[in-house]
């Protein structure tokens, strides 16, 4: 497929930066972050951009959605990247929907899809056991018990948990070492009996979540995938995630980028504008360069899930160490180049910093996705 | 695809089956086997020196110049048929051409029908190589500065002082040059690109040795040197113009060069070879990382080359983009043969000898320490990347 996006998919990503621009600017999450309203975004919000079916854009019209595929999404992202707007499109629009969709359960597509379509139910991964990224490592113990099963154990870093109407967890229904047998996806609803939350604040005044199961029982029907054979399905599920966040790290980058070249333009020391100086104007050439590259790897990876392809964790793991390193960059140079002003609270720069190193770290920071990259390519 | 194309797929395999030779189906080994042509190029065989025979009298050198100059007339597309099939059967260039790669794009856009009638079709058969004269002691990164100054005599012009950093100089039958016509204009304005046999009394050529031991560069200098009137190109004093139309071509050449080798081992490859791994991972975790961080930019790089050939196609022009592919792959080869140098360890020091081909590695890297100097530093680019794309004033 061309490197190029189609027509549907511009007309997608204008209509994106038009509502965004007008209904959720960057002073949107300003405003969320001073009141402190809970679950950090709003609800309103995102009743209107399911309006518009953001909540539906890749689940299929069988299940209620409008099947325009990842790109269309990451699309959005990227835009929603650029003001920063706190919604559920990754935790419930991408992630939540593409572990149903992954798994092939009918029963469950059938049962929540339609209900993310429209915006009413809203989805959490809850997979991580510690501070490190290591979905293979899982303790979370699942065992039959009657028709169905018993789970014990805990969950960090559940992104929009307090918010969520079902958690997807990862629990080990075989012991052993090998991440790829042995583990098994569970939906679990959250009124659950043995359900614990917790919820911390982000610095980038996101939710994650602390979930504690002490024996909780599930009937069989909850089981999502094979048993035993839920890593792949996690795994594909969490490349999405990941190619998704770059997707959103574009966007800060482009962002942040456009907002410090202005500023070059407009400040002006020692009688100049600032942006006449060969020192921050090759800064400012090799970070243009570094967002294009950026560019072409966020739209080969999306299309590369529409395409089912092969190479799909190849690209996410490039994607995610490429627009994390990009976006590190550019926020970090967006403050540099901003001076004090951008120090300063009530400046937008800051929000900027504060998402990338959130969006960063969560499902593989850039060392992970190094070493992950060099593995899949032989070395 | 439509049936025109599949008919001159059709015909181009067919050709290439019966005309292809044998020796010429496999990738070059060395800078030895490219066939430059010339008026005094020795064929490396027999099989090289058919191949461009056959190759130019269907104008398949330059597939899409136009047929009245001795071109292929192929359109884009078939152009493209045209070199995927080459590709497929491995095909090596019939002919490598700073004629067909800058002069001839040159004239094409900017030379009368009787410069065209007159250099294009031996540029076609290989038969006159061509050097370009564009650097001067004083004139590098500050290229409109050159001072080379040509006379009017009347019916001709007088050239005098020197160029230098000129590609293969010394092999060079034909130079295509930037002079100075008019020394009371400002600097951009009194440039005049002229194009003259290097036979021509008054010119002397001397080689340069690089830190790689190998001299791929000439100076070339001018005493009272007779170029015929009609053997200037363009408008006079307008030769800047032609200056930066080639210069694009040129950055977006040597930016390709950034990317491995279709078919060649990746760096992560190679030093599973020269290294060796433990459960399939490189022993050395260091320089792992370091070549995953390459990689990483090698195929964003290639990806972005893959998107910006296909705006194109949309109709999107590349402009000032091509002094950034310009400096990010030529950022990106270094930093490839750094890594090669690191891995192959005491072996990477060798100079001389059969075993290392006489220091073919070690020589490679020190050439690519140029790679961001020539055709416009690295510096340059980003210039021209901050003023003409970001619009950052000064």
């Amino acid at each position: 497929m061309a490197l190029v996006l189609n027509e549907e998919q511009i007309m997608l990503r204008d209509a994106a930066k038009d509502f965004l621009g007008n209904r959720a600017p960057v002073s949107h999450h300003r405003q969320l972050r001073d009141n402190g309203d809970e679950p950090g975004f709003s609800q309103e919000l995102w009743a209107e951009m399911a309006e518009m079916g953001w909540a539906a854009i890749i689940i299929p019209e069988t299940y209620g959605g409008l099947d325009y595929g990842c790109t269309g999404l990451g699309l959005v992202l990227e835009e929603t990247g650029r003001t920063l707007t706190p919604s559920p499109l990754l935790s419930t629009a991408l992630i939540g929907s593409s572990a149903l969709l992954l798994s092939g359960n009918d029963e469950l597509c059938q049962q929540w899809l339609p209900q993310i379509a429209s915006g009413e139910a809203l989805l959490s991964l809850a997979f991580e056991e510690s501070s490190q990224h290591r979905p293979g490592t899982v303790s979370t113990r699942a065992e039959p018990e009657g028709e169905g099963y018993r789970l014990n154990g805990t969950k960090l870093a559940v992104m929009d948990g307090s918010s969520a109407d079902a958690f997807i967890v990862s629990a080990r229904t075989r012991s052993g070492e090998n991440p790829s047998e042995g583990i098994s996806l569970f939906l679990v609803p959250a009124g659950t009996g043995g359900l614990g939350i917790t919820t911390t604040k982000l610095l980038d005044n996101h939710r994650s979540s602390e979930i504690r199961l002490d024996e909780v029982l599930l009937s069989r029907s909850h089981l999502l995938g094979p048993l035993h054979g839920g890593y792949p399905i996690l795994e594909q599920t969490l490349d999405r995630g990941r190619i998704g966040m770059a997707a959103e790290m574009l966007g800060i980058a482009q962002e942040v980028f456009e907002r410090t070249m202005q500023y070059l333009k407009e400040r002006k020391q020692f009688g100049v504008q600032i942006g006449a100086f060969q020192a921050l104007q090759h800064r400012a050439a090799t970070l243009f360069g570094e967002i294009e590259l950026c560019k072409s790897v966020v739209l080969k990876a999306l299309q590369a899930i529409d395409e089912n392809s092969d190479d799909t964790a190849l690209l996410a793991s490039l994607a995610k160490v490429k627009c994390g390193q990009t976006a590190r960059l550019a926020t970090a140079e967006g403050i540099q180049m901003h001076g004090g002003i951008g120090m300063t609270d009530e400046f937008d720069i800051g929000f900027f910093i504060k998402r990338w190193r959130s969006l960063n770290q969560q499902l593989g920071d850039s060392r992970y996705h190094l070493d992950r990259f060099a593995k899949l390519k032989g070395y | 695809m439509s049936d025109k194309q599949n008919t001159f797929r059709k015909e181009v395999r067919e050709w290439l089956a019966d005309n292809c030779p044998e020796e010429m189906r496999s990738p070059m080994e060395s800078d030895k086997d490219a066939c430059w042509g010339g008026r005094d190029f020795t064929f490396q065989s027999e099989a090289q020196r058919l191949w461009l025979e056959r190759m130019s009298a269907r104008g398949w050198t330059a597939p899409d110049w136009p047929e009245a100059y001795g071109g292929g007339g192929l359109n884009r597309e078939q152009l493209k048929t045209l070199k995927q099939e080459l590709a497929r059967i491995n095909a090596r260039p019939a002919l490598v051409s700073f004629g067909i790669s800058m002069l001839g794009p040159a004239l094409l856009k900017y030379g009368n029908e009787e410069q065209k009638q007159e250099f294009l079709p031996p540029i076609v058969r290989g038969e006159i190589r061509w050097a370009q004269g564009y650097s001067e002691p004083n004139a590098g990164s500050d290229l409109a500065n050159l001072q080379a100054p040509a006379i009017d005599m009347g019916d001709h012009y007088l050239l005098n002082g020197s160029k230098i950093w000129t590609s293969y100089g010394d092999d060079g039958d034909w130079m295509f040059c930037l002079v100075r016509t008019d020394l009371e204009a400002p600097k951009h304005q009194g440039i005049s690109f002229m194009l003259f046999d290097m036979e021509t009394p008054g010119i002397t050529v001397r080689t340069i040795k690089l830190i790689s031991g190998r001299s791929p560069f000439c100076e070339v200098f001018f005493e009272d040197v007779k170029i015929p009137k009609a053997q200037q190109v363009g408008e006079l004093n307008k030769g800047w113009s032609i200056a930066k139309y080639l210069l694009t071509h040129e950055r977006e050449m040597i930016s390709w060069s950034g990317l491995s080798k279709s078919g060649s081992d990746s760096l992560g490859e190679t030093a599973m070879g020269v290294i060796g791994g433990t459960d399939g991972q490189l022993d050395d975790t260091i320089l792992r990382a370091d070549i995953a961080r390459f990689e990483v930019d090698e195929m964003a790089f290639a990806l972005t080359i893959e998107r910006a050939r296909d705006e194109v196609k949309a109709g999107v022009s590349l402009g000032a983009v091509a002094s950034w592919f310009k400096f990010f792959g030529t950022e990106l080869n270094k930093q490839r043969y750094n890594l090669l140098m690191d891995m192959h360890g005491n072996d990477a020091l060798a100079w001389t000898g059969e075993a290392s081909d006489d220091g073919k590695l070690a020589r490679d890297w020190l050439r690519t320490k140029g790679n961001s100097i020539e055709g416009g530093t690295s510096e340059i680019q980003l210039n021209i990347v901050a003023k003409h794309i970001l619009g950052l004033p000064g």
